[in-house]
């Protein structure tokens, strides 16, 4: 039965051109940055090497989103604070691996911490400079805290838009709370100045271009994870209850659980999207829990199309390279642009730029058969 | 060197003679003049001494009202340093700089002297002594005035700067005086001076008095009777004098405490009005009809922005201009509204999070729009004069007229929806069409109607609330977003669709966060708050006041 959902997985067009892509991506990206010399028009920067990581980070987010919404229905407005944990997690790690080499030339503690006059490493620090533990905590923190607020929500049926404005306001308390220099975390600078990871120079290309493809990697087991929860028989579930949550509980579901399972998965995906994104980006700070981030995430997923999870990687980097182009072009510009994005797609798109292209394709496909 | 010693012994004699017989010679002078002309007139003299002799017939000169004015002047002149004499004719004249010039004006007659250069004028110096001097002379001088205000600040100015021999004075003063926050702070100053009194009985009862006051002077001069040496053992050896203050310092603290936590029921119910002020139109259009708006906050923007464009069209009638703004704001944020409900949001009914999404773009771009028609930076509304300054209860509470206006204002408004919503016909078919849209439509509502109007309603109300909101925070693009959050949780909190809950949510949160505050301090205290709500919707999904009956099932 499992080797079936694998096989229908990479059986179904959309999943193999995806991957194929991604493949391809994964292939061409190095050598261009690498191998091509750099006077070469083909050659690509490490800047984009980086800008291109960055975007598989979004889409790896976009789809952990595309989980929870696309096919459980849940809103989740504080998406972000589960990347922003993760990324947290990665940071702390990365402060510790600079060692003696920050600007105070403390062995032990990091600059923000030797400045704010602390004397010792705080207990929730201990740990982080084994990169085992930080990766368990890059998954752990972000699935303890969406277990915990899950197990909350959706056992006292907090459902719809009351769920979307509780997750909005949890994002919230975390961005105030990480602003201040006592939690401990680097209040409003975040964490920045990092070196290396492993042992590897963050700066050099080497690393950039392993991470990019680590994200890559990431990235499609995402998707072929979430093609495979979809697939199965608990992804069933999930969609029924999507579609009919009272009928799929009186047929005898424990729909809580599926759904808390579902988001504690989703939350792991996004951790580790956020730990990926902070080596290639090289800073974390409080703005990333901000709750505009969040819904610029749904955006993401909206304009590709929910429920394929394709779609939300589509999304995820259109509106990206959009961001990109607009805020270095015509800064003025980009909020109208994203305003006019969620509106428009909302009221022409409801399945987003996915569900366009297959409408299309389907007309095509009508006009073929008659003629 | 013991001849030396010797000559300098001498020196000191002669010295200690020459002082002797100068005041001797000044004693009689003050006998003979007791008008203030001839006692000013002595101020230009050179030794500090004869200058204090000179300010003590000048103070006994005064004799009726009119007196008492002039010789103020003069004495707070002197004071300030503005006290010259003429080296021509040792006039003494007060001075008015200005630009480097200086305006003379003859003490004695009042009159005006025109510009003098300054090299024609001798300054009169003071030292420390004589201002003491002055200070003291200048209160008892106020303590005559006819304005309370002038008396009291005397009163205030007196503390900790006055003797025993003022006392008596102020006793007979306390007999005449009407006004009873003078009165308080009179019977204060007296408590205060006899405190140092040797008599012990005079200290115990200055001590019950004291505690009768909540001066922060009678506190201190309290808790330094109970201060103890390095041993533990206090300073203060008599015990009746210990008790009585221990006692006295107990009932001060007690009072502080009740005036303390007044002050913050008060603060906490200004903040619950402010939020009360934003989430309002929100209960309107979440509540009512069911709309997720996020675009509200932008709307309670525009109506602060409105408030700003009307100062600028009316620079010279600011006191005025908030009475132009309130309906300004409401008809923009409320055309702004229905303009957003005919648009985007009657397409997307029975889909709240599609809508939700949508009204996010928009709140967007009505950013942007402000960012590109004011800037993005902050912009000041200037804040009428009769909202500035406080109502002072008491030394320790005082109430500010600003946090009052807005905790009035938030209930008038509410009260205003309440009636719109209850007793008119236009509240009787937007409850009928939130009720029952196709029974209310088969009964020939117009519902697309009443849609936008009640869209309107709720987003005028959120304009209202931005006209309040310029008088407390900085005016600029982002005013919406600090909001939006808070609104949708006093709504969800107070119980959706219910707007006295909507009442009660605000103004307990805004409570509940003052009391909050001192504990955990501002940031710490809005995070349990939310972390709060969360709890609380989990254990109450609909919130504090439910709906009950049909209207409850979706």
């Amino acid at each position: 039965m499992q080797g079936s959902i694998f096989s229908q997985i990479f059986n179904e067009r959309n999943s193999q051109v995806f991957l194929g892509l991604l493949i391809f991506i994964a292939v061409v990206v190095p050598i261009l940055n690498l191998l091509v010399p750099a006077d070469s028009i083909f050659h690509l920067s490490t800047y984009t090497v980086t800008l291109l990581g960055k975007y598989l980070c979004f889409a790896l987010l976009a789809i952990a989103l595309d989980l929870v919404w696309g096919y459980a229905g849940i809103l989740s407005l504080g998406h972000g604070a589960f990347f922003a944990l993760g990324g947290y997690a990665m940071g702390m790690y990365l402060m510790r691996q600079v060692g003696d080499r920050g600007v105070y030339g403390n062995a032990e503690l990091p600059d923000f911490m030797v400045f704010l006059n602390w004397q010792e490493l705080p207990w929730f620090w201990q740990g982080f400079d084994q990169f085992w533990f930080a990766m368990i905590m890059v998954a752990l923190v972000p699935g303890l805290l969406a277990f915990v607020f899950g197990w909350l929500a959706f056992r006292s049926r907090v459902t719809g838009v009351y769920l979307s404005i509780m997750t909005q306001a949890l994002t919230y308390a975390l961005l105030l709370a990480f602003f201040r220099n006592e939690m401990g975390f680097g209040g409003n600078n975040g964490l920045t100045d990092f070196k290396d990871i492993l042992g590897f120079n963050l700066q050099s290309d080497n690393t950039r271009i392993a991470l990019f493809l680590i994200t890559a990697i990431a990235l499609a087991a995402a998707y072929i994870l979430g093609k495979y929860i979809t697939m199965s028989k608990f992804g069933r579930v999930i969609i029924a209850i999507r579609d009919a949550e009272d009928r799929a509980r009186f047929i005898g579901y424990k729909v809580e659980s599926y759904k808390l399972w579902l988001f504690v998965i989703s939350a792991v995906i996004a951790g580790i999207a956020g730990a990926l994104y902070v080596p290639q980006v090289g800073i974390i700070n409080p703005g990333e829990f901000s709750p505009l981030n969040s819904i610029e995430l749904v955006v993401w997923v909206a304009v590709g199309g929910r429920g394929t999870l394709y779609g939300a990687v589509v999304g995820a980097i259109l509106v990206n390279y959009g961001k990109t182009y607009f805020t270095g072009a015509l800064p003025e510009v980009w909020l109208f642009a994203l305003g006019a994005l969620f509106v428009l797609v909302t009221l022409y798109l409801p399945k987003g730029l996915m569900g366009l292209y297959e409408q299309l394709s389907q007309r095509y496909k009508n006009v073929e058969v008659k003629a | 060197m013991e001849y030396h010693s010797l000559q300098t012994i001498y020196k000191k004699l002669f010295i200690a003679l020459f002082v002797l017989v100068l005041t001797t010679v000044s004693t009689l002078t003050l006998a003979e003049v007791n008008d203030f002309a001839s006692a000013s007139s002595m101020l230009s003299a050179k030794k500090f001494k004869e200058k204090e002799n000179a300010i003590d017939a000048v103070m006994q000169s005064a004799k009726t009202k009119e007196d008492n004015a002039r010789v103020l002047y003069l004495l707070q002149s002197l004071l300030a340093g503005d006290l010259y004499y003429k080296k021509s004719d040792k006039m003494i004249v007060v001075t008015n700089k200005l630009d480097g010039e200086y305006f003379i004006v003859d003490v004695v007659s009042s009159e005006k002297l025109g510009v003098v250069n300054k090299s024609k004028l001798k300054k009169i110096t003071v030292n420390n002594k004589l201002r003491r001097k002055l200070r003291s002379y200048i209160s008892q001088l106020s303590l005559e005035n006819d304005d309370p205000n002038v008396r009291l600040a005397a009163i205030q100015n007196m503390m900790g700067a006055s003797s025993e021999e003022h006392v008596k004075d102020i006793r007979g003063k306390l007999i005449t005086e009407k006004n009873s926050s003078v009165k308080d702070a009179m019977q204060t100053l007296v408590a205060l001076i006899e405190m140092d009194s040797e008599n012990k009985d005079v200290r115990v009862s200055a001590l019950n008095n004291l505690s009768e006051s909540l001066e922060p002077k009678a506190r201190n001069k309290i808790i330094s009777l109970l201060e103890k040496d390095d041993a533990g053992n206090y300073l203060e050896e008599d015990k009746d004098i210990l008790y009585a203050a221990i006692k006295a310092k107990r009932k001060i603290d007690e009072r502080r405490d009740t005036y303390a936590f007044f002050e913050k029921i008060f603060f906490g119910l200004s903040l619950g009005s402010v939020l009360l002020l934003a989430a309002i139109g929100l209960a309107i259009t979440f509540g009512v009809m069911g709309v997720i708006n996020m675009a509200h906050g932008e709307l309670i923007m525009i109506g602060a922005y409105t408030t700003y464009v009307v100062q600028l069209l009316m620079p010279n009638h600011i006191e005025y201009s908030l009475l132009v703004a309130v309906p300004a704001a409401f008809i923009v944020s409320g055309l702004f509204g229905i303009a957003i409900e005919r648009g985007v949001i009657r397409f997307l009914y029975g889909r709240p999070l599609e809508t939700l999404l949508a009204t996010f773009g928009i709140s967007l771009i009505l950013q942007q729009l402000v960012r590109s028609i004011f800037s993005p930076l902050n912009r000041s509304v200037e804040t009428p004069l009769w909202m500035s300054g406080a109502l002072d209860i008491n030394p320790v509470f005082a109430i500010t007229y600003n946090r009052l206006a807005i905790i009035i204002f938030s209930l008038i408004v509410f009260a205003l929806l309440m009636l719109i919503l209850k007793k008119t016909s236009l509240g009787l078919k937007v409850r009928a069409v939130s009720q029952n849209r196709a029974m209310a439509r088969a009964m020939g509502i117009r519902s697309e109607w009443v849609d936008a109007m009640t869209f309107g309603l709720g987003s005028g109300i959120a304009g209202i609330a931005g006209v309040a909101l310029s008088q407390l925070t900085n005016v600029g693009p982002n005013l919406g977003q600090t909001y939006i959050i808070d609104s949708f949780l006093v709504v969800v909190f107070g119980g959706v669709g219910n707007l006295w809950g909507t009442l009660v949510a605000a103004m307990s949160l805004g409570v509940f966060n003052k009391f909050l505050e001192p504990v955990a301090g501002a940031v710490l205290a809005k995070i349990l708050i939310l972390v709060f709500i969360i709890l609380f919707i989990q254990k109450k999904p609909r919130g504090l006041f439910p709906q009950k009956g049909r209207a409850a099932e979706n």
